[in-house]
């Protein structure tokens, strides 16, 4: 499998300073990659690059020095110097390649673990690939067992469940309160920036009509307008709480906002559903203490924290399973490569051609009893003689007078025609 | 039909297992065979009474077996009416331990009935049997749904997180089912105590007779009706709902088993063993 080799760099092995330098625009990838097609030491090739890594995928052809290649390529088409990315870089071959890239995919390479968009990522690159003409045989396989892999990891293991950031978290945590959130109603108190991102991640969610209290009521109307919402005073906090089910604070008072009695006064009115204080304020704006009335629920910066962390272990602990699934799906993968050789498909055709006949033959002689033993004999030869002729020529296209530098293509093509692989 | 019976009680095990298995490794299918288990065990179970409401005529609910066997038929049958509406997967895992332990207590006691009373009969007596257990049964179904609810409750309040918070739904749900298994509940107990005085009326020639199963009964419907009042009136729901679920079954139990072992009063032959 060593003509298989996957070069790269990543958030793990180069600082922000050298991934940024290799950042491929769509069309920049297109134009790079019609390029690095375009040298003979290269039959087939795939260029991913996100935010966080830039990773070719490549089969070489025979004794060509393709790493050296891939390195200058990667120096030329972005202009930096080869000393200083080439640390960075990693190498992988064979079955080592095919590893890495089932991991990048199943995102257990990700900074964070888990994290959804990586396979999109990969889909795309391949897509370019597909569109250039720059994958073949190998890396078709590659790829779409990549995706099927990643795609089980994803359904079989918890490596994406359960939120990994503080945003999600709140959101998680609302609906294992309010199941469904549409239409509940959010009221923000103080205007951060961490504050928009929850209410963003709760609008995502069909939340009802959002509420702003600010300090300043100008740039709560800012906030508001943006969210299609209301902006009120701070004094107006209490009595709007019969009114919203999810309050997100995050102002820079050194005081409580919100104490028990306001809350304890309001849950009659509100008839006793639930409320979610979510305070990612230090110091906190919510009395911690109005967790302990019934159907209030109060989570603090620190809470969610913690649920992060929680999930994030879970996580690193679904991904052991990942990686199992992805040992099997790499030793799959170098059994259909190592089959993609001329001996074992010739061998493989041969058998396959010769039991067919054997088997007709045996079955129409049973029919015609009354054959000497001569006359069974010439029946056999002429089969065994029409069964060479048949594969003379097929064997000597894969032994290669044939396959004109793409013998893998043609393997892959015999081994389908006559469904070798069954 | 004992091997109908028999049949019905390995399936509800297999299906206990099956929604155990779930809790644990949280795989839909398994939940998926959970109710299908329980499903067919129930198909069994009604094959079971059926044949013995066809054998003599009457409702089987003559010994404490056949009462057993009743109640447990008519708590799977509520989970799976409830099913249709409020999908809580993770309920199975009450459900069906629950019917295997009262069926195994139920063949602890003989099959035969004692002596079968001529009573036991009319439409009257079909419909309150029919409402008092299928509503016995949805009630008993609103205190496991109440036992999750305090469960997920604690979690989410306690910030623990434990291994309940991600196979429990939300609270929400857990509530809106609770609530609609009181109101069935309720709706068909009322529908029994009436049916259950008119069929008295013709017996016995009088409404009520302050029997201890009667003011007992009585008792049971008021602490229900107290429960959906504060609910619509002044929004008790959530925990206190939940908490006043399984209280209410507790004073069920009493009402439908412990007053036949401790007091005395009619429904005797109910509990004969």
């Amino acid at each position: 499998m060593d003509k298989l080799i996957l070069i790269g760099l990543n958030h793990k092995t180069a600082p922000i300073e050298i991934r940024e330098c290799f950042a491929f625009s769509d069309e920049d990838a297109r134009a790079a990659l019609a390029l690095l097609c375009a040298d003979p030491a290269i039959e087939e090739a795939v260029l991913l690059s996100t935010c966080n890594r830039v990773e070719l995928i490549l089969v070489t052809g025979r004794n060509a020095n393709a790493i050296e290649k891939a390195k200058q390529f990667l120096a030329r088409t972005k202009q930096v110097p080869l000393e200083h990315f080439d640390a960075s870089l990693y190498i992988h071959r064979g079955e080592a390649a095919a590893r890495h890239l089932f991991r990048v995919a199943a995102s257990l390479d990700s900074m964070v673990l888990g994290e959804p968009q990586i396979l999109g990522q990969v889909k795309t690159a391949y897509r370019m690939a597909t569109e250039l003409r720059s994958s073949g045989v190998i890396l078709n396989r590659l790829l779409h067992r990549t995706f099927f892999v990643a795609k089980r990891i994803r359904t079989e293991t918890g490596i994406g469940d359960h939120a990994v950031s503080i945003s999600y978290a709140a959101v998680e945590l609302a609906r294992k309160i309010f199941g469904d959130l549409e239409g509940k109603k959010v009221l923000l108190i103080g205007a951060g920036e961490m504050a928009e991102l929850a209410v963003e991640h709760l609008i995502h969610n069909r939340t009802g009509s959002v509420f702003v209290a600010n300090r300043t009521f100008q740039r709560g109307m800012e906030l508001a307008d943006r969210y299609h919402g209301t902006a009120i005073h701070l004094e107006e906090i209490v009595p709007h709480l019969q009114k919203v089910d999810i309050i997100i604070s995050s102002t820079g008072s050194q005081d409580y906002i919100l104490r028990t009695p306001d809350v304890k006064g309001i849950m009659r009115h509100r008839r006793n559903r639930p409320l979610f204080f979510i305070d990612i304020a230090v110091p906190r704006n919510i009395d911690p203490r109005i967790n302990q009335i019934d159907n209030a629920y109060v989570y603090d910066i620190d809470d969610l924290t913690q649920v992060v962390d929680d999930n994030i272990q879970d996580r690193q602990r679904e991904a052991v399973k990942a990686d199992r699934i992805i040992d099997a799906a790499v030793v799959q993968f170098r059994q259909w490569y190592e089959r993609l050789d001329v001996v074992p498909t010739i061998k493989a055709l041969h058998a396959k051609v010769r039991g067919l006949a054997h088997s007709e033959v045996a079955r129409t002689l049973g029919q015609l009893p009354h054959l000497t033993p001569h006359d069974q004999a010439a029946i056999e030869k002429m089969m065994e003689a029409t069964v060479k002729k048949i594969l003379h020529d097929p064997t000597q296209f894969l032994k290669g007078d044939g396959c004109h530098g793409d013998r893998s293509n043609s393997l892959d093509v015999a081994r389908r025609l006559f469904k070798l692989d069954d | 039909m004992q091997i109908a019976f028999i049949a019905a009680i390995l399936l509800y095990m297999l299906s206990s297992a099956a929604y155990f298995a779930y809790l644990f490794i949280q795989r839909d299918r398994l939940q998926q065979i959970g109710g299908l288990l329980l499903m067919v065990g129930f198909a069994c179970h009604t094959v079971s009474i059926g044949w013995a409401f066809a054998a003599t005529g009457h409702v089987p609910v003559n010994n404490l077996h056949e009462t057993l066997s009743m109640t447990a038929w008519a708590v799977v049958g509520a989970f799976l009416v409830l099913n249709l509406k409020f999908r809580i997967k993770i309920l199975g895992v009450y459900v069906a331990p629950l019917v295997v332990f009262i069926l195994l207590i139920a063949t602890q006691f003989p099959r035969e009935p004692l002596q079968p009373q001529n009573m036991l009969k009319g439409i009257w007596l079909l419909v309150h049997i029919i409402t008092i257990f299928a509503g016995d049964a949805a009630f008993a179904l609103a205190a496991g749904v109440g036992v999750l609810y305090l469960l997920q409750e604690r979690n989410i309040k306690a910030k623990t997180r434990g291994f309940f918070f991600k196979r429990l739904p939300s609270l929400d749900l857990l509530d809106t089912t609770g609530y609609a298994c009181i109101v069935c509940g309720f709706t068909l107990l009322t529908i029994g105590l009436i049916s259950g005085m008119v069929y008295a009326k013709i017996l016995w020639g009088r409404f009520w007779s302050w029997d201890p199963k009667e003011v007992w009964s009585a008792i049971t419907w008021i602490f229900y009706a107290v429960h959906l009042h504060v609910r619509l009136a002044i929004g008790w729901r959530g925990r206190r709902a939940a908490v006043m679920a399984i209280v209410g079954l507790g004073v069920l139990l009493f009402t439908f088993l412990g007053v036949n072992f401790l007091l005395s009063g009619h429904h005797g032959q109910f509990t004969q063993y």
